[in-house]
């Protein structure tokens, strides 16, 4: 069984592209900044929004299909969606809205309220059967969210920022036990989010998408060892730069030629970890290939260690010591030599 | 309120009579001084083709004189004279309601009759229901309305009726004449009992089936000047007018009868 | 926090305006007479003109949710060419005066109407005289109240609960009767009673439509009227009650549709 999707559309600004694949068994997260239009993309998945080409078929069923303008109602579709609000309907009680899947499927009124019943105390809420959801907190209202898009048995589970709405402390806590439900579900599971923690503690594979394209996918640590978009570089917190390689060396469109050791030509990514990056007052004698100016900029504070933003021509993060922080008065900006080892530098085709 | 608004005007037309005698003395012949102001005639419905004449030709005759008609059920002009809307003159469809408007004490001197009226059958021009008499007012495709109980001619059909030995339930009980001939002209109704002055005065528009002498009813118009007018001299000159031989013919071509 | 005081001109014509409602309120509140109060509500005619005003009124107002409410759907929904004129046509009679109604109607629905002429000739049907012909006067009158209200409550709910709902599997009659109907429940009951009061106090269009006799056509309002020249002390009592009733609705409904907090 596999979601097959492949698909174009259009809605307002937003330019859509994209073709994935999920097959069972792995969790699939699908990343990105807010605007690139993974939520548009699931609610197109769902039935929501129309396409304009393409198609979405689902365990080999056709859901949706422009060129013979086939379409599966969203209402008829094997699916269960967990929304970023919850959307828990305000007027029934807790054990309704989970059983509500249920029941508009037809299943009659005692067998429903059982199955959900089973759902809820499998979510640890089976106490709250009768209340309604506004007396619940967040992470409570997550969790029968969950309890009524997965109480139908669904061939394929979508969640849009399922943790959005929990303040930091609830989100851990409610990650974890979501983990946990993900991994029991049979189906197929798609989750949409904006935070890389999320996305890498849920899922076997990250899709990573910008501006309605898809930019990378592979396993947490692919993506993260080997960003190819200045966005995940900055979730990951490591230095990107893209350029053409040449006997070591890589011309980038508008920045530096960066100096690196390997020995790849062509289209190329390198990746300089902050770590890597060495902050002087004055220009650098020794080794380091790559040398040049800058101005101090912001500086954030990680335990025993510091982040300096340089600002210049080509903005770089930086990490160094505490101490190293006092000592070149890094705080107060000014301008600044940065310079990082070839040896440090790693390069990966584009 | 009402007390107030004729407190107003009485104020008012003592300003008006006060400059109006001072203008009209220049021109005046010494015998008579010339009738002007503005009066309000609150008259029957039944009355409003033929007093609209009178109206008329006494203006032409007094050319300083204003008169303003008022045409509704008796009854509801009763209770306006009542709540205080100002009148100067009333004419009513039936002594009933002149008594009662006397008793309460809104009338000043004495009441004149000044015509008499007989009932008749209205009908859709052309007479498509084929009616011929009282009789078939009770006919089941036949859909029958009249004025409503303490309207006077809604009473007198009553008695016409009953006269008859006639059993018929109207459709509707409508508050004037007027409205029983519209609905007949409009064709939502088919049959209604009104005065023969109605029917004369609808024209082509209705048709008209009579009502035998001894089924019939007389009814008797009185007119009165009502108490706290502001121009008694016009009111009562008026009355006097539609009491006179033109007066009277006037209502005879109308077809009133004589007193 | 200071407590807000009115600059004195602005508190005088405030009290005038107010005066000028509550004075008439309380001068029918005096001339009643109560003594007698009793007697005149229970007269066969004042009873009877009662009756018949709330089975019309609640004959008009379910008549008007039952094809108010799919209107108001198309409304707040659909979009099509020619919407908002159809839109402005079906609210005219909140604006039209009563009796223009009632003229309208008897064009329409009078033995030589447009449709009525059809409904005589072919069934044998006339609507004016009839009970019938009042529900519809109230209707033509009241519905408009009940529809702006509904399509106010539908355009302002949270669409995405239906989305939700679709999402678990309801098809369009289900997310309608357990989503959508229940989400605008408040606007329903608002506008039903709305529609129900307006209804209750129609006058012009029923007299010229309908015509009046009572116990088939003779409504409060009509009765009230009529009373006033043979009567007028029980219509005194019988604009009491109907005063009565207004002010309930308007209490009832102060926070909903006054907007006042």
């Amino acid at each position: 069984m596999s979601l097959e999707v492949d698909l174009r559309l259009t809605l307002g600004p937003l330019a859509l592209q994209m073709e994935l694949v999920i097959e069972e068994g792995e969790i699939v997260a699908l990343l990105g900044p807010n605007g690139a239009g993974k939520t548009t993309l699931l609610r197109a998945i769902a039935g929501l929004v129309p396409i304009d080409a393409g198609h979405v078929r689902l365990d080999g069923e056709v859901l949706e299909d422009a060129a013979t303008r086939r379409y599966v109602r969203t209402e008829d579709r094997s699916i269960g969606v967990v929304f970023q609000d919850y959307l828990l309907f305000p007027h029934l009680s807790v054990l309704d809205n989970v059983a509500f899947g249920l029941r508009s499927r037809g299943a009659d009124g005692a067998q429903a309220w059982s199955r959900a019943m089973e759902w809820l105390e499998r979510v640890g809420l089976g106490r709250y059967a009768k209340a309604r959801p506004a007396q619940l907190s967040g992470g409570e209202r997550q969790r029968v969210a969950l309890a009524r898009a997965l109480a139908p048995e669904p061939r394929l589970l979508l969640l849009d920022e399922p943790l959005a709405a929990l303040d930091v402390t609830t989100r851990a806590e409610v990650r974890r036990d979501l983990k946990n439900h993900l991994d029991s579900f049979r189906g197929l599971r798609l989750v949409v989010t904006h935070d890389p923690l999320e996305a890498v503690s849920l899922a076997d594979r990250l899709i990573v998408m910008e501006a309605g394209r898809h930019v990378q996918s592979g396993t947490p640590a692919e993506v993260t060892e080997r960003p190819r978009s200045r966005y995940v570089a900055d979730l990951v917190g490591v230095n990107l730069f893209r350029g053409e390689a040449e006997h070591g060396s890589i011309r980038t469109p508008d920045g530096p030629v960066v100096a690196a050791t390997d020995a790849i030509s062509g289209a190329v990514f390198a990746v300089i970890h902050p770590r890597a990056v060495s902050v002087h007052r004055v220009r650098p004698e020794g080794s380091p290939r790559n040398v040049w100016s800058g101005r101090a900029g912001g500086v954030e504070l990680l335990g025993d260690r510091a982040r300096v933003r340089i600002e210049g021509d080509t903005p770089m993060v930086a990490e160094v010591s505490r101490a190293a922080l006092i000592d070149l008065e890094l705080a107060r900006g000014g301008d600044v030599w940065l310079s990082f080892k070839a040896t440090d530098v790693v390069v990966y085709p584009a | 309120m009402g007390r107030r608004v004729a407190s107003l005007l009485v104020v008012a037309a003592f300003f008006a009579a006060a400059c109006g005698s001072s203008s009209s003395t220049a021109s005046s012949s010494p015998s008579a001084t010339p009738l002007s102001g503005n009066i309000s005639v609150f008259a029957a419905a039944s009355l409003a083709a033929s007093f609209n004449a009178l109206g008329t030709s006494f203006q032409r005759a007094h050319p300083g004189a204003t008169i303003q008609f008022n045409f509704a059920g008796t009854p509801t002009l009763v209770n306006q004279i009542e709540q205080g809307a100002p009148a100067d003159v009333f004419a009513s469809a039936d002594t009933a309601n002149m008594q009662a408007l006397g008793d309460a004490g809104f009338t000043t001197g004495s009441s004149h009759v000044f015509a008499h009226n007989k009932l008749e059958i209205v009908v859709a021009s052309g007479n498509p229901k084929g009616i011929t008499g009282l009789a078939d007012l009770a006919q089941p495709g036949v859909i029958y309305i009249t004025e409503g109980p303490t309207v006077p001619a809604g009473k007198y059909a009553l008695q016409a009726l009953a006269r008859a030995g006639v059993t018929v339930t109207p459709r509707s009980l409508e508050t004037a004449v007027t409205g029983v001939i519209s609905k007949i002209e409009l064709g939502e109704a088919d049959a209604g009992i009104v005065y023969t002055t109605d029917v004369q005065a609808a024209g082509g528009k209705v048709a008209g089936v009579p009502i035998p002498d001894a089924d019939n009813v007389i009814a008797a118009y009185p007119i009165v000047a009502v108490k706290g007018s502001t121009n008694l001299a016009l009111a009562n000159a008026f009355i006097a007018y539609v009491v006179s031989d033109a007066g009277q013919s006037t209502m005879a071509t109308f077809g009133f009868q004589h007193v | 926090m200071r407590r807000e005081r009115a600059p004195l001109l602005i508190a005088v014509l405030a009290a005038l305006g107010a005066a000028f409602f509550i004075a008439p309120l309380v001068g029918l509140i005096v001339r009643t007479p109560w003594g007698s109060a009793v007697q005149s509500l229970l007269a066969p005619d004042t009873l009877q003109a009662l009756r018949l005003s709330l089975e019309a009124s609640l004959s008009a107002t379910a008549i008007a949710l039952f094809l108010g409410v799919p209107l108001a759907w198309v409304y707040a929904r659909i979009d099509f060419p020619g919407r908002s004129v159809l839109r402005a046509l079906t609210t005219l009679p909140m604006v039209l005066p009563p009796v223009v109604g009632g003229i309208a109607l008897l064009l329409a629905f009078g033995r030589r109407g447009l449709l009525g002429a059809w409904l005589d000739n072919s069934f044998g049907i006339t609507l004016p005289f009839t009970t019938a012909g009042v529900v519809m006067a109230e209707t033509f009158v009241a519905m408009p109240f009940l529809v702006l209200t509904v399509e106010a409550g539908l355009r302002s709910m949270d669409r995405r609960y239906e989305e939700a709902a679709r999402a678990l599997g309801a098809h369009r009659w289900t997310v309608f009767t357990r989503v959508t109907l229940p989400l605008v429940a408040p606007s329903l009951v608002a506008g039903s009673i709305l529609c129900w009061a307006r209804a209750l106090g129609e006058f012009g269009a029923t007299i010229t439509f309908a015509g009046n006799f009572p116990g088939v056509t003779q409504t409060m309002p009509l009765a009230v009227y009529l009373l006033l020249e043979t009567n007028p002390e029980s219509s005194f009592v019988l604009s009491l009650v109907l005063l009565s009733v207004s002010l309930l609705v308007l209490i009832g409904l102060r926070d909903r549709w006054l907007g006042t907090a």
